[in-house]
Formats: structure tokens, sequence, C-alpha cells
């Protein structure tokens, strides 16, 4: 069973859903397919989606909504499926 | 009177307002987030306040925050800058129900110009030529081919319910417009759960042109107009004053327009009236107005010798205006080139990073409007302008030469910008023969950077 983590691409503000009043990308737990898209990320007023590159499991996240991040940081850990 | 001046803004304008202040002798106060300490509007500054964390809407659109602020450092007056509040008629209001000066118009007037349809029937009122349109929703193909000949073709057919480019389709001519009225109302009525449509002319080449205005209340002045047609995705890019479009008869009638609107609303503060101006026919059509300093100011400023920013906090604190229409001439020419940090390779993608070596361009005739300092490391957070460049010259010519002097001295490492772009740019034969429009930009930069004019080596910048 490997995990993946993912990272910032670059510095930003993290959010986890697409508007404040909607519901979030996806869940702690929740399959996930390559490609999904788990968050935005904004830099200098425009945002960005941030997809998993793998399929399988979110296991957590480590950034809460609104984190501001560095290029780098952890996002959010994937459980690969085999 | 005014001692204590509270700027809430930040980066090379809240630098700009400060630069103002102190020539005035008022004591500075920069506004700032927990992410803009270490910046030259706040070392500048003869002080400071904290006013939220990073995020502007925590921070910098933060009313109760700004109010509290401005009564803890006892400021007496607060200017907005652009962007941000600047527009905002609450802001304006709880400034004023503070007790203090709002450097700007009153909230009405930043309330009623900055409703489109009321600054279009605002401008009607005054006189002001505005894009021919029907006056309301059309009904059925017989009142819209009769309403069609006083608007003109070719013209749009735009969905009452629609926005940003949605909803909209052309007609030639009555053959045109007879074909696609049935479908536009369908096509509005499924895709807005509303099929009125109501018809404008649709002007296939137009430049944005604006005029800048100056009022005190009762009078007002012009600062002739700018040239802004070169955007990208709405966004100004490159811009010059005078404008290479019209001539001395358009221009006269263009910004007495501009006046007669300003002293119509009963005008305070530094304002801008854009128009859409139709080269083929040499009409203008007002389309509208911010009432606020904009980023071109300095073009302006840069043709007529008068210092905006000065003058509209000169304005606010109840002086009145202390020139004449007369006083105010044009000498030579002015550009503008916005450095945004935007990677133009990677379809401007905000490039970050810390500025590693600067080397400003000087000399005559140079002007750098910025906030950038070496170490500086820039925010995600905000705008990805990082400085203007503004040259000015005797000719319009000679100011395209200085513009590339100047890039060439201009030297940036740390993060890519936009510099490089307008060192192309300003040797295309269009730009070069001030032969463009508002689509031009987004089609040349659509172009393989191969097909434009050759640029001598490699541009500064990495």
């Amino acid at each position: 069973m490997t995990t993946q983590q993912v990272q910032a691409p670059f510095p930003g503000v993290f959010y986890r859903k697409p508007a404040p009043d909607e519901p979030v990308y996806i869940e702690e737990g929740q399959a996930v397919q390559a490609g999904d898209v788990i968050g935005l990320i904004e830099v200098m007023k425009q945002y960005v989606e941030l997809k998993a590159e793998v399929s399988g499991t979110l296991e957590s996240f480590s950034a809460e909504n609104e984190t501001v991040l560095e290029a780098g940081d952890i996002i959010a850990s994937v459980e690969v499926s085999e | 009177m005014i001692r204590r001046l509270l700027i809430v803004n930040r980066g090379e304008i809240a630098l700009r307002i400060v630069r103002a202040a102190r020539e005035l002798g008022l004591v500075s106060i920069v506004a700032h987030s927990d992410a803009d300490v270490d910046t030259l509007a706040v070392h500048q500054a003869d002080e400071a306040v904290c006013i939220g964390p990073a995020q502007a809407a925590k921070s910098y659109l933060n009313i109760p925050a700004v109010i509290e602020a401005a009564r803890n450092c006892q400021a007496d007056a607060v200017h907005p800058g652009y962007g941000f509040l600047s527009e905002s008629p609450e802001f304006a209001r709880a400034v004023k129900d503070a007790g203090l000066i709002f450097i700007g118009p009153d909230a009405d007037i930043i309330d009623r110009m900055g409703d489109k349809a009321m600054a279009r029937q605002t401008a009607i009122e005054a006189g002001v030529p505005v894009v021919p349109g029907s006056p309301h929703a059309v009904e059925g193909l017989e009142e819209a081919l009769s309403v069609a000949e006083d608007v003109g073709y070719p013209l749009l057919i735009k969905a009452a319910a629609g926005g940003g480019g949605r909803g909209i389709r052309v007609a030639e001519d009555a053959e045109m417009l007879t074909k696609q009225l049935p479908l536009a109302k369908s096509e509005a009525q499924s895709a807005f759960g509303d099929g009125r449509v109501y018809l404008e002319r649709f002007i296939a080449r137009a430049r944005h042109i604006e005029v800048q205005v100056l009022g005190d209340g009762k009078r007002a002045v012009h600062f002739f107009e700018r040239e802004c047609s070169l955007q990208r995705r709405r966004q100004k890019m490159f811009e010059e004053a005078p404008s290479p479009a019209i001539d001395s008869t358009i221009r006269k009638r263009l910004c007495e327009s501009a006046v007669a609107l300003a002293e119509h609303v009963g005008y305070l503060g530094a304002g801008t009236l854009e128009y859409l101006f139709d080269e083929k026919t040499g009409e203008f059509f007002f389309i509208e107005m911010n009432t606020r300093i904009q980023v071109e100011h300095p073009v302006t400023e840069m043709v007529t010798g008068f210092d905006l920013v000065r003058a509209m906090i000169q304005v606010a604190a109840g002086e009145p205006l202390s020139i004449a229409q007369n006083d105010i001439t044009l000498r030579g020419w002015a550009i503008e080139m916005r450095i945004n940090a935007e990677d133009p390779d990677h379809d401007f993608f905000p490039s970050l990073g810390t500025v590693k070596k600067l080397v400003w361009p000087t000399g005559p005739g140079v002007r750098i409007d910025s906030g950038l300092y070496e170490g500086y490391k820039m925010p995600p957070f905000y705008d990805s302008l990082v400085a203007k460049l503004i040259v000015w010259d005797d000719s319009r010519e000679h100011a395209l030469t200085r513009a590339g002097r100047a890039l060439d001295e201009f030297q940036l490492q740390g993060f890519t910008t936009t510099a490089g772009l307008h060192r192309r740019l300003i040797e295309d034969s269009a730009v070069k023969a001030g032969a463009f429009d508002t689509v031009f930009l987004e089609r040349w930069l659509a172009e393989p950077a191969s097909n434009h004019a050759n640029v001598k080596e490699v541009i500064n910048e990495q």
C-alpha cells in the first residue's frame, strides 16, 4: 500500500470548496479518481484547480480550508489503489 | 482641513499617495495587511497600522476594521486608492459617518455612476452620447425592425438577462435580424429563463478612450484623454496620452462632454469617463465612469504637468479648483507599460518570487511607480501589477523609442514579468502606427512571436 502526498505546486491560498457556501470537493475517506478536483489554489487573483494525480482513497487533508501555502507544502495524502 | 491621511491600499498606489501626502505636508498613515508589513509604502509612510490578515476580504476590504483603524490613529481623511474599497458606496458612507473625509466623491455619486443603467441615463441627461440601443426590450419583429432603423446596423441582439458576453448575436442587416431575432429570444429563454432581448449598435472596430476629469463639486475640468485599447481579457496592458486616433476637433467635443457629465452630477474628486470610439464614423459613446484615481493616471500627469493625486486630496479637503480649463494644455506624448508578475509564455500565469536583482531605467523622461526593491518577496494574495514604467517625450515616435531604451535598461531577476512582451509590442508596425483597437492585443498575442518584429538580442529579464 502506497500513500501519495499532494503538494502545493506554487504558493497561494488553499480552498477545499468551489465557493464559500458550497460543499467541499471531497471528504476525507472518500474514493478519488486521477484527475478529480480536490481543491482550489488562489494565486494573485487567479484560481487554479488542484487535481488528484492518482486514483485511490483521499486519506486526509493536512491543509485546512483557506490555509496560506508555500510551494511544496503538503495539502493531502492519497492512499493509492493497486 | 486634513492633517492625518489614512491610505487604505497597497503596492505602488499606496506609495504614490504617501508621496503626495508628504509633499502636501500631511502625516501619511498606511493601513496594511499582515502580508504587507515589509513594503515600500509602509517604510516610506510616517506611520502604519495593521488592519488584518493577508486575505483582502479580511483586511483591505474589511470596512469595520478600516474605520476602527482610522479612529485609533486619529486620521481625519481616508484615501482608498484604486481597486479594493475605492468604489464602494458603503465604505464612502462609513467614512463620512465616522466624521472623516473620504478622498473621492459622495457615496450617492459612486452609487449612481457605478450602476450601468443609471450611469447611461445620467449621460443621456447631460447630453453625452451613449451606445445607440433600444430604450427597452423589443417585442415582435416589426418593432425590432423599426427600432433597428434608429440604432443602425450592424447591431447586437442582447439577452436582457445575459451578461459577461453571453447571450449575444450579431445582425448585419434587416434580413439577418429577421432570422436571428426568434432564435435569440428562444435561446435567451432557455439559457436565462427570460426571453427578453434588446438591440444595441455593434461597433466592430472600437477603441477604448477615456477622459480624466477633476471636480470640486461645482466646477469640473478635464485633463484630456488616454488611449487604453491595448488590453488582454479586458485588463489594460499599455496606455498612452493623448490618443493617436483622434484629431483636435473630436478631442474638444469628447473632453467637453466629459466635463458636462461631471458638472451635471456635481462631481468632486478625480474621475474617469470611459468611451468607445468608432474610428470608422468618428463617433464616441460613453460607457461608464470610474469614480476614483486610475492605474494609468501618470500618463495624464506627464502630458499635462499636473499632480492628480495631490489635486484630488485638495478638492476633498474643500478647496475649490485653483485652475481653469485654459490652464491645462497638452505637451508631448506619454506611454505607460504595466509590468505584471506574469509569464506571457505560460498564458500569463502568476510568476512569484523574491527580487534578487533590480535595476530601474532612469534618465530623461522616465518615471517608475513601483513598490519593488531588492529582497522584496511577493505575496500571492493580491494583484500581479508590480511596476508601471512611464516614459515621456516630445512626440509619439520619440516616446516609443524612449520606451525601448528604458526597457533595455530595466533588469529584474527573481521572477518573470511582462516587460519582455512590451519590448516586442513597441516594435510592432501597427503599434508604431497607432493603428489598433480593443481586440488587437489578444490577436497579436495569439500569433507566434516569430511573426513579430525582431527585437535586438535578449530582453533584460530572466
